[in-house]
C-alpha cells in the first residue's frame, strides 16, 4: 500500500494512491464523495443511461482499501450518495455489500449537499465528526483548523518534461486537508480555482493520487 | 420508347429570351421526372442545379401545389443560400409563383417555427436539419405533399456519418410519401454505381444519367528553377512562381491539404506579395463572418487569389476562376479532378490546373496523379456499411416523432443502401442499447428510455426526452475548440478558433498564425483565447484538426509501378537521379513485395519499411512493429512516417526482418494497443455523443468540452472493464479500426506480399530513406511506466525548488 505521511494538528495521516485517508493511530479510514448510485439519478431525471458499474467499481476500491488497512472505523466524508433517492433505491447486492463491509466496524456518515438527509442504511449519521484535535466535516469552513474535508472534487495538473499529467489530488496545509473525489464517476476542480486558492495557504502542497502518491507544491 | 417531355411555354419562351437552350442532360432529367430514382453525374459548371429542379419547375408551372413540392438537401448550408439565389432569378423572370426558403442552423426559430406550419414549394436544407424535421410529432402534415428531393453533391456525403443520417432520414420520408422521387446530383466519381445504391430505397433501381464531361482539363505540373526541398510540405520554395502565375491570371485558387499548411503558406505569400495583390484566405477553423467576407469579395470579382482548404471543395460559384494551383500531391485523384473542376465555371472550357509537389517525393506523386488524370482513373474504396451509431440516433429521433413498430423501422432502415445488410440481431442491439442502455447488467430498467407498449409499438418512456433527443442530434463532432480573440477589443470579432489541446499547449508570449495574421497569446479568459497582434516572423503553428489525407491505393500502387521503370523522362533530373541512387545504393520498392532497408546512423539501427500503405497505415504499421520488437527485445526508440514508408530507430539492428511481419502477431498487437490507446478513446467519444450516451447539450447548461473529456474517458474504461461486449465498444473498435488506423491496408498489404521480403542492408542512409529523418511528427516509443518516471523527476525538480525538501508542513 503506497502512501504519504503528513502531519495534521500533530496527528500523523496516510494519504493513499487511491484517494483515501488513513489515520494509522486510531485504525480510521477517511473517504470523501463515493457518489454511490449516480448513473441511477442521471436517469432519473432524463439523462442518458451510464454504464450502470460505478457503484460496484467504488466499491470494490474501498473494499481493498480497507482490507488492505484492515481499518476498524470509517468515515465517508459526504455525497456518498448522488442524492437521497439514488441511496434508497440502491441495488440488493450493493446494500448487501455495504453491509458486508460494515460488519465488526464503525461506520460514519457524514452529510453532504448531495444526501443531507438520513439515510437507511447501517451506521451512525452525523452532519460533522469531532475527533480533537481533528474535525471530519464535508465542505471546508475558512478559519477552522485540524480539518479533514471533501467535496471540492480538487485535481491538479502538472507540466512534466513531456506531457501535462491532470489527477485527482489532495490539497493540505497547516490547517486542513482536503481529499480527492473517491467514486468512480467524479470529475474535478482544478487546484487553480479561486475557491481552491482562497481557501488554501499560500504554502500549500497537493498530493498526487497514483499507483505511487507524489507530492507537489499545489498549482495555483 | 417514352415520348420526350415537353417544356412549358414559358418556360422554354424564358431560355428562348435568354438565348440559352437547356443541356441535353438537362431534359433527360425532365424526361425521367417520374421515375422513383435518377443520378445525374456531371461536371462542375454543367448546369447541374438546373438539372435537378427543372423538373420541379416544369411541374409547379403546370399545375398549382399547395405546401411541400421539392425539398433539397446539400452538405454545405453556404450551398442552399447559394441555391436559393441561383434559383429565384429564372423563377422570377419566367414569373412562376413558386416559394423558395432554407433552413439550416443558422434560421431563427421563429421562422423554422413557422415553416412548420406552413411549408415553402421548395425547402433547402442540410442532413442535419432535415433529420431534425422527420423528428417531430407533425412530420406526416410537414412533408404532406411532397414530391422530390434534390441531393446536391451527393458524393459528398456517401463516404461519411452525415450520409448515413440522410439516407436513413430519407427512407422516413418515403413512408411518410410513398411517391417520393429521388434525384442525386454528383461529380465525377469512381463508382457511380455505388453512389446510385446510396441514393435508392432498396432494392429499387436507379437511372444513372451522364452529362458531357465537357473538354479534357488543361493541368500540369509547375516546374521551378529551385529544386523542391527533401522533406515537408510548406512548399515555401515555391512561392515565386506561384506568385507569377497569380499576376497572370484572373482569379486563383490554392489549395492546401491542411489548414496549417495552407496558414503557412499564405503568411509567406503576403511575405512576398510585394505589389500588394489582393488575395485571401478560407478555412474550416476561420471565423463564419470572416470566411462569409471572403466569399463575398471573391463572388464580387475582388481577389485575385484565395489560399484554400477543402472548406472550397463543394460546389459553390465563385464566377471567374481561371486558375487552381494544388500544393502539395493531391493523394488522391478523385478530389483532385473534383477541385480542377473548381476552375472555369463555365460549361465547355477546359479546367486549367497546376500542381505543386512540395517536396522530391511529391514531384514523384504528381507526376503519377497527372498520368492518372489523363487516363481517366478515378481512385475509390467500396462504399463502407453504415454506421451503427448513426442508426441509434435515427432510432432515438424516430421515437421522438411517436410511436413505431420495431419490425416496420427495421424494414425501413434495411431499405437505406448502406443498411441493406444490416441483420435484425444488430437492429435489435442497437433498439435495446437505445431502450436500456443494453447493459450486460440490467440495472434500472424502470427508467429506460424507450418503452414496449401493451400493442407491441415502442415510445418514449417519457415524451420530454423528445426534446432532449433532437438538442443532442448530429453527427459532425465539434472537437473541443476554444474562439481566438484580439484582447481589448471583447466586442470585436473573433479570428477564428483553435483546438483546445492546442490552447492547452500555449504559454503567455508564445506566437501562432491565425487567419494568416501572426498573433501572441496573452491568456485565456471566459473560454476565450485571448490574443494580441505582433510582428514576429517566426510563429509556432497552430495546430489544426483538419484531416490528414492519406495517399490513395491506387495512386500508391500506381506510384509503385512508375518507380520500376529503367529511366523517368517525365522526371526533372534532381528527382530521377535520385531515383537512379536508390537503386545503385540499396534497390527499389517492387509492387507484390515489401522492401525493408536496415542501415546504421549516428550511433544508432535504423529499420526501413517502405509499405506504400498511405500515412495512416503507415503509422499504425510503425505502432505495431515497435510493439512487437519490443517483445523481441530490440529496444526500439522511435518511428516515423509517410505515405510511402515507415522509419523506426533503435538500439540494435535487426538482423532478421522477416521475424517482424506476423500478421497474426501484428493484429493481436493491435488488439491490445487500442484498447489502451487514445484513439479509441475518442473514437468511443465521438460515437457516444452520436448515440445520446453523452449529452453535448442539457436542457440547463451547456457542458464545457474538458467536463465531457474527461466523463468519456472513465465511462469508455468503466465499460472495457465491466461490459467489454458493450455494443458501443463494438462500434468503436469497428469504427477506429476503418477510420483512423486503417488498418485494413496493412493487412491488403501483408497478404498481397506474403513471405516476399526483401531485407537489403545498407552501410549508411539510403536515398529514399533519407527524406523520412526530416519528416515531422516522429514518435517516441514509451514504455507504460514512463508517465510514473515524470511524475517523479517533476516531484523532485519541484520539491527542490521550493525548498520544501521534508514533506511536513
Amino acid at each position: 500500500m503506497n502512501g504519504i505521511d503528513i502531519t495534521l494538528a500533530g496527528c500523523t495521516l496516510t494519504a493513499l494512491g487511491s484517494g483515501a485517508l488513513w489515520w494509522r493511530d486510531q485504525s480510521l479510514i477517511v473517504v470523501s464523495d463515493l457518489h454511490l448510485g449516480k448513473t441511477e439519478r442521471v436517469l432519473r431525471r432524463g439523462g442518458p443511461a451510464m454504464p450502470p458499474y460505478e457503484t460496484r467499481d467504488t466499491l470494490i476500491r474501498l473494499e481493498n482499501d480497507l482490507t488492505a488497512t484492515g481499518a476498524g472505523t470509517v468515515i465517508c466524508l459526504g455525497d456518498s450518495f448522488d442524492d437521497v433517492e439514488a441511496a434508497r433505491t440502491l441495488s440488493e447486492t450493493d446494500r448487501l455489500w455495504i453491509a458486508r463491509l460494515q460488519a465488526g466496524r464503525r461506520w460514519v456518515w457524514i452529510e453532504g449537499n448531495h444526501d443531507p438527509g438520513p439515510i437507511d442504511m447501517g451506521g451512525a449519521h452525523l452532519a460533522e465528526l469531532p475527533l480533537p484535535p481533528l474535525t471530519f466535516r464535508h465542505i471546508a469552513q475558512a478559519g477552522a483548523s485540524g480539518e479533514v474535508s471533501g467535496h471540492y472534487h480538487p485535481k491538479v495538473r502538472i507540466q512534466t518534461r513531456l506531457r501535462k499529467i491532470s489527477r485527482p489530488a489532495f490539497l493540505f496545509d497547516s490547517d486542513r486537508i482536503i481529499l480527492p473525489a473517491f467514486g468512480t464517476y467524479t470529475g474535478g476542480l482544478r487546484s487553480d480555482q479561486c475557491v481552491l486558492r482562497d481557501l488554501m495557504r499560500p504554502e500549500a502542497m497537493a498530493i498526487v493520487t497514483g499507483q505511487i502518491p507524489r507530492v507537489v507544491p499545489m498549482p495555483r | 420508347m417514352r415520348a420526350p417531355a415537353v417544356l412549358p411555354a414559358e418556360i422554354s419562351a424564358w431560355f428562348k429570351k435568354r438565348n440559352w437552350h437547356p443541356h441535353p442532360h438537362q431534359l433527360d432529367m425532365l424526361d425521367r421526372g417520374d421515375d422513383p430514382c435518377t443520378l445525374l453525374i456531371a461536371p462542375t459548371g454543367g448546369g447541374k442545379t438546373m438539372a435537378g429542379f427543372l423538373p420541379t419547375l416544369v411541374d409547379l408551372a403546370e399545375a398549382p401545389h399547395t405546401g411541400l413540392h421539392t425539398l433539397y438537401v446539400s452538405p454545405l448550408k453556404a450551398l442552399a443560400s447559394d441555391i436559393k439565389r441561383n434559383l429565384r432569378n429564372p423563377i422570377e423572370e419566367i414569373g412562376l409563383n413558386i416559394r423558395i426558403e432554407d433552413r439550416t442552423g443558422d434560421t431563427s426559430q421563429t421562422v423554422k417555427k413557422r415553416q412548420r406550419v406552413d411549408p415553402p414549394h421548395i425547402l433547402l436544407t442540410t442532413p442535419e436539419s432535415l433529420a431534425l424535421l422527420t423528428s417531430y410529432e407533425d412530420a406526416p402534415r410537414i412533408f404532406q405533399g411532397l414530391k422530390r428531393v434534390v441531393v446536391d453533391e451527393i458524393h459528398a456525403l456517401a463516404e461519411n456519418k452525415r450520409g448515413d443520417q440522410l439516407f436513413l432520414a430519407l427512407s422516413r420520408l418515403q413512408s411518410l410519401c410513398p411517391d417520393l422521387r429521388r434525384v442525386g446530383l454528383s461529380a465525377t466519381v469512381d463508382h457511380p454505381e455505388d453512389i446510385a445504391r446510396l441514393l435508392a430505397r432498396n432494392p429499387d433501381p436507379c437511372n444513372i444519367l451522364y452529362a458531357d464531361p465537357g473538354p479534357a482539363p488543361d493541368i500540369s505540373m509547375l516546374t521551378t528553377d529551385a529544386p523542391p526541398p527533401w522533406s515537408g510540405g510548406g512548399a515555401a520554395y515555391a512561392i515565386p512562381a506561384v506568385l507569377a502565375q497569380v499576376k497572370a491570371h484572373k482569379t486563383t485558387l490554392i489549395f492546401h491539404n491542411t489548414r496549417a499548411q495552407a496558414e503557412i503558406f499564405f503568411h509567406n505569400l503576403w511575405l512576398a506579395n510585394d505589389e500588394g495583390l489582393p488575395i485571401g484566405i478560407h478555412h474550416g477553423s476561420l471565423d463564419r463572418a470572416q470566411r462569409e467576407k471572403v466569399e463575398a469579395a471573391m463572388a464580387r470579382g475582388d481577389l485575385r487569389a484565395i489560399v484554400c482548404t477543402s472548406s472550397l471543395d463543394l460546389g459553390i460559384d465563385w464566377g471567374d476562376v481561371d486558375l487552381v494551383i494544388q500544393v502539395g500531391a493531391p493523394k488522391n485523384v478523385k478530389r483532385l479532378v473534383q477541385r480542377i473542376g473548381r476552375a472555369n465555371h463555365r460549361y465547355n472550357a477546359p479546367s486549367k490546373a497546376l500542381l505543386v509537389p512540395a517536396n522530391r517525393w511529391e514531384v514523384v506523386e504528381c507526376v503519377n496523379a497527372l498520368e492518372a488524370v489523363r487516363a481517366g482513373e478515378l481512385d475509390g474504396d467500396p462504399l463502407p456499411q453504415g454506421s451503427l451509431d448513426v442508426l441509434c440516433q435515427h432510432i432515438l429521433l424516430t421515437a421522438a416523432a411517436g410511436p413505431f413498430e420495431a419490425t416496420a423501422l427495421f424494414d425501413e432502415v434495411t431499405g437505406v443502401g448502406a443498411y441493406s445488410r444490416l441483420s435484425r440481431a444488430e437492429f435489435d442491439a442497437c433498439l435495446d442499447f437505445c431502450a436500456t442502455g443494453g447493459y450486460a447488467l440490467k440495472a434500472y430498467d424502470r427508467w429506460q428510455k424507450l418503452q414496449q407498449r401493451a400493442d407491441g409499438l415502442w415510445q418514449l418512456r417519457d415524451p420530454r426526452a423528445a426534446a432532449r433527443i433532437r438538442m443532442n442530434a448530429g453527427t459532425i463532432q465539434d472537437s473541443d475548440t476554444l474562439k481566438v480573440q484580439l484582447k481589448r477589443n471583447r466586442s470585436g470579432k473573433p479570428l477564428g478558433e483553435v483546438e483546445e489541446a492546442f490552447a492547452a499547449t500555449l504559454a503567455k508570449g508564445d506566437t501562432f498564425l491565425i487567419g494568416g495574421q501572426i498573433v501572441r497569446y496573452e491568456g485565456l479568459r471566459d473560454m476565450t483565447v485571448q490574443v494580441s497582434r505582433n510582428a514576429a516572423r517566426k510563429p509556432r503553428v497552430a495546430v489544426f484538426s483538419g484531416t490528414k489525407f492519406a495517399t490513395s491505393t491506387q495512386l500508391s500502387q500506381r506510384t509503385l509501378r512508375f518507380l520500376q521503370a529503367e529511366t523517368w523522362p517525365s522526371l526533372p533530373s534532381h528527382t530521377a537521379d535520385w531515383l537512379r541512387l536508390q537503386r545503385d545504393i540499396s534497390r527499389m520498392p517492387e509492387p507484390g513485395r515489401l522492401l525493408v532497408e536496415t542501415f546504421p546512423r549516428d550511433g544508432r539501427e535504423n529499420i526501413c519499411v517502405y509499405g506504400f500503405a498511405g500515412r495512416n497505415a503507415q503509422q499504425t504499421l510503425g505502432l505495431l512493429l515497435t510493439k512487437r520488437m519490443e517483445d523481441l527485445g530490440l529496444a526500439p526508440m522511435g518511428f516515423v512516417a509517410s505515405d510511402y514508408a515507415t522509419l523506426i530507430w533503435g538500439l540494435d539492428e535487426v538482423v532478421a526482418p522477416k521475424d517482424l511481419f506476423d500478421l497474426t502477431m501484428l493484429r493481436d498487437g493491435l488488439e491490445s494497443w487500442l484498447a489502451g490507446n487514445a484513439l479509441m478513446k475518442r473514437t468511443f467519444r465521438a460515437s457516444a455523443t452520436i448515440t445520446g450516451l453523452i449529452e453535448r447539450n442539457t436542457p440547463g447548461a451547456r457542458k464545457s468540452g474538458r467536463q465531457a473529456t474527461f466523463s468519456s474517458d472513465i465511462l469508455y474504461d468503466t465499460l472495457l472493464k465491466y461490459d467489454p461486449e458493450h455494443l458501443l465498444l463494438k462500434i468503436t473498435r469497428t469504427e477506429a479500426l476503418r477510420g483512423l488506423v486503417d488498418f485494413s491496408r496493412i493487412e491488403a498489404m501483408m497478404l498481397a506480399v506474403g513471405d516476399r521480403i526483401d531485407h537489403s542492408r545498407a552501410p549508411h542512409v539510403t536515398p529514399l530513406a533519407a527524406p523520412l529523418l526530416l519528416e515531422v511528427g516522429k514518435v517516441p516509443v514509451q514504455s507504460g511506466s514512463a508517465e510514473e518516471r515524470l511524475l517523479a523527476e517533476e516531484e523532485a525538480a519541484l520539491m527542490q525548488d521550493s525548498g520544501l525538501a521534508r514533506v511536513n508542513v
